[in-house]
C-alpha cells in the first residue's frame, strides 16, 4: 500500500485495540483457571476468552485484512464457538455434578439438586401437595 | 498506524498469550479431576486460535484463517468426548506407579494370558485328528 487513506490508520488502531483487549482476556482466563478453587469457578473464568475475546481478536483480525472473504470466514468462527462452547461447558458441568466434584456448600443455590429429589418423589408415588 | 507501533502490540499480545497458554498448562498438570484438565485445554485452544490470529493480523495473511475453524470444532469434540466417557475416574487413576507395581502388574497379567491358553487348549485330545477325517 503506497497511499494510506486516513482510515486504514483507524482500522489499524481500532484493530491493535482489539486484539490487546482480547489478548488480555485470555490472560485474565489463564489466571483465573490457575487460581480459582473449584470447577465451577474455572469453568467461568474459561468462558471469558472463550467467546468474547475471540469475537474481540476475530475483529482485530477483520480490521486488519479489510477484505469480505477473510470476514465471512472469521464470522464462521464465531458461529461455530457460539454454537459449540456452551454445548461443551454444558457436557462439563453435568459430568462435574454427576462424579460429585461440584461440592454442596459453594453453591449458593441449588436448584438441580432440589428439582432431582422431587422428580425422585414423583417418581415413587408421593405426590407434593400444591404442585 | 505505523508498522512498528503494530509490531509492538502484537508483541504485548503475544506475551499475554503465552502468559495465559502457560497458565493453562500448569492446571492441566495440577488439575485434580479430568475435567480440570479439559478446562484447562479449552483455554489452551483458544489461546492458540488467539495467536495464530495475531499472527495473521501481523503479516495480513488469510492462508491461516481455516485452521481457526478447524480449532474451534476440534477443541469442541474434545471436550465433550471427556466429559461425556472420562470424566468418571477410579480413585487412585491419577497417581503415577512405581515400577515395582509395574512389574507385578504385568506378571499377573501375563500369568493369566498363560492360563487362558492353557485353558483353550484341551489336552486329551491334543494333535489327534479329528473325528471322522478321511486321509
Amino acid at each position: 500500500m503506497d497511499v494510506t487513506s486516513p482510515w486504514d490508520t483507524v482500522a489499524d488502531v481500532v484493530s491493535a485495540v482489539f486484539l490487546l483487549c482480547g489478548a488480555f482476556l485470555a490472560f485474565a482466563a489463564g489466571v483465573g483457571v490457575v487460581r480459582f478453587p473449584d470447577l465451577l469457578a474455572r469453568m467461568h473464568a474459561a468462558t471469558k476468552p472463550q467467546v468474547l475475546g475471540l469475537i474481540l481478536v476475530l475483529a482485530g483480525l477483520s480490521l486488519r485484512l479489510r477484505s469480505w472473504g477473510a470476514v465471512a470466514t472469521l464470522l464462521l468462527v464465531v458461529i461455530f464457538q457460539l454454537l459449540t462452547s456452551p454445548v461443551a461447558a454444558h457436557m462439563v458441568g453435568r459430568a462435574g455434578y454427576r462424579t460429585g466434584k461440584i461440592g454442596e456448600d459453594a453453591l449458593v443455590l441449588d436448584e438441580l439438586t432440589r428439582d432431582q429429589d422431587a422428580a425422585e418423589r414423583e417418581d415413587s408415588g408421593e405426590h407434593e401437595p400444591g404442585r | 498506524m505505523s508498522d512498528t507501533v503494530y509490531l509492538v502490540v502484537v508483541i504485548g499480545c503475544a506475551v499475554l498469550l503465552a502468559a495465559a497458554a502457560s497458565l493453562a498448562i500448569v492446571r492441566a498438570e495440577r488439575g485434580p479431576s479430568m475435567l480440570d484438565r479439559t478446562i484447562a485445554l479449552d483455554v489452551f485452544t483458544t489461546t492458540l486460535v488467539g495467536a495464530i490470529a495475531l499472527e495473521a493480523a501481523l503479516s495480513r495473511r488469510t492462508d491461516t484463517i481455516p485452521i481457526l475453524v478447524v480449532l474451534s470444532l476440534v477443541g469442541f469434540v474434545g471436550s465433550v468426548t471427556i466429559a461425556r466417557f472420562a470424566s468418571v475416574e477410579p480413585e487412585d487413576e491419577g497417581r503415577i506407579r512405581t515400577a515395582e507395581e509395574v512389574a507385578a502388574e504385568d506378571a499377573a497379567r501375563r500369568e493369566a494370558e498363560e492360563a487362558d491358553r492353557d485353558a483353550a487348549v484341551d489336552p486329551e485330545h491334543h494333535g489327534a485328528a479329528p473325528e471322522g477325517e478321511v486321509r
